[in-house]
């Protein structure tokens, strides 16, 4: 029964707390599964995100599901996923709501048109954070060629980005390895 | 029974859409965003541009993983709580099971060149892919709002979170006052 309950405030503070998505999160799970509870070491939970990242899908929710599961079975598993989501989904439906219905109002019009250009700086630091941690692994020639190949394709071509991205996953699967593999830089997390 | 028919359509279609991406979304819930802007409002139309990005603004103006508060609000537009919780589902489930079933066979194999050439590669893709929704939220606002005021907010923006490291609540915060009194006194 504790476990259950240490699960819940774990994964409801490293959820609350954390912005931007992605990445961002790590740090704070860290704190919650190492240092607060220690469930994992420390040197287990970096493998654990290693493993994470050769799957798809939200890191946040591979990293609490994971690590409920590990701690309590299925039933932990669900309880960290919940504590981790839901708070910020009912937020975000509950404020989308009232946005709509506020609408006609200028103060919260001009609320709603002031954030889109601040978002857009927030995606393009995380688009630059992308770049750079590709440049840390192979030249930036490469990064930029790639860079001109996908935007050529997107956005000339108007492919699905799906498509875009399946065929970067399957070049990379089966495409020949060298021998010689000088790529062994900079971390993921 | 075809009113029940479309509802149980409109579910798989919503399951689809958030299956898909995610499953696709290498990198984490950012790498997600262009995927999901991509089937609901090409090729779905369950939202028009305009409205993906204000959904996104307002989520990134929240705290807590990105992949799921789109899921869930988008669901919820969709088909209320079963469709907020269908796409949920698709978002966390897959990805989750996948990654406890196959843990043993991920940890002999995460240094293998080609796990890790996929997580490298997909990068730069996804840079593209994000650097377009960038510039739709800059079209989006230079046609809502005067030059100087994009100007400033942009800007100002990216000096108080790179710049001054200020904690993007705070600089979302601010933004806000920002647009409430350029609302009021436009």
């Amino acid at each position: 029964m504790k476990k259950y309950k240490d699960l819940t405030m774990g994964f409801l503070r490293a959820g609350v707390l954390g912005f931007g998505g992605g990445m961002a999160c790590l740090p704070l799970i860290q704190r919650e599964v190492v240092d607060k509870y220690g469930w994992v070491t420390e040197d287990e939970f970096g493998e654990i995100v290693a493993i994470s990242n050769t799957l798809p899908g939200p890191i946040n929710t591979k990293m609490a599901g994971y690590l409920g599961y590990r701690t309590a079975g299925v039933t932990g598993a669900m309880i960290a996923v919940c504590a981790t989501i839901l708070p910020s989904v009912i937020l975000l439906i509950l404020l989308l709501e009232t946005l709509t219905r506020f609408r006609e109002y200028s103060v919260v019009a001009g609320m709603l048109q002031a954030i889109v250009p601040v978002v857009g700086v927030m995606l393009g630091i995380m688009a630059w954070q992308f770049l750079t941690a590709a440049a840390k692994e192979m030249k930036w020639l490469l990064v930029l060629g790639q860079l001109a190949i996908v935007a050529l394709l997107v956005v000339t071509l108007n492919l699905h980005p799906a498509i875009v991205v399946g065929g970067v996953i399957a070049l990379a699967l089966f495409m020949p390895v060298k021998t010689q593999n000088t790529a062994n830089g900079g971390d993921e997390s | 029974m075809i009113a029940f028919a479309t509802l149980i359509l409109e579910y798989l279609e919503i399951f689809w859409v958030f299956f898909i991406t995610n499953i696709l979304g290498y990198g984490g819930g950012p790498a997600t965003i262009p995927l999901v802007q991509h089937e609901v409002v090409d090729v779905y139309s369950w939202m028009t541009e305009y409205e993906f990005i204000e959904m996104l603004a307002a989520g990134n103006a929240l705290p807590g993983p990105i992949a799921t508060k789109m899921a869930g609000s988008i669901g919820f537009s969709q088909a209320h709580i079963i469709g907020a919780i269908v796409a949920l589902v698709a978002t966390v489930v897959p990805s989750l099971v996948l990654k406890i079933m196959l843990m043993n066979f991920l940890m002999k194999h995460k240094d293998s060149p080609r796990v890790k050439r996929m997580s490298l590669y997909i990068k730069p893709t996804v840079a593209v892919l994000l650097g377009i929704i960038v510039v739709q939220n800059f079209i989006v606002s230079f046609a809502a709002m005067a030059i100087w005021h994009v100007v400033a907010l942009g800007v100002g923006s990216y000096y108080l979170l790179e710049k001054r490291k200020i904690h993007p609540s705070l600089v979302i915060l601010i933004a806000l006052i920002y647009g409430g009194g350029m609302g009021v006194f436009s």
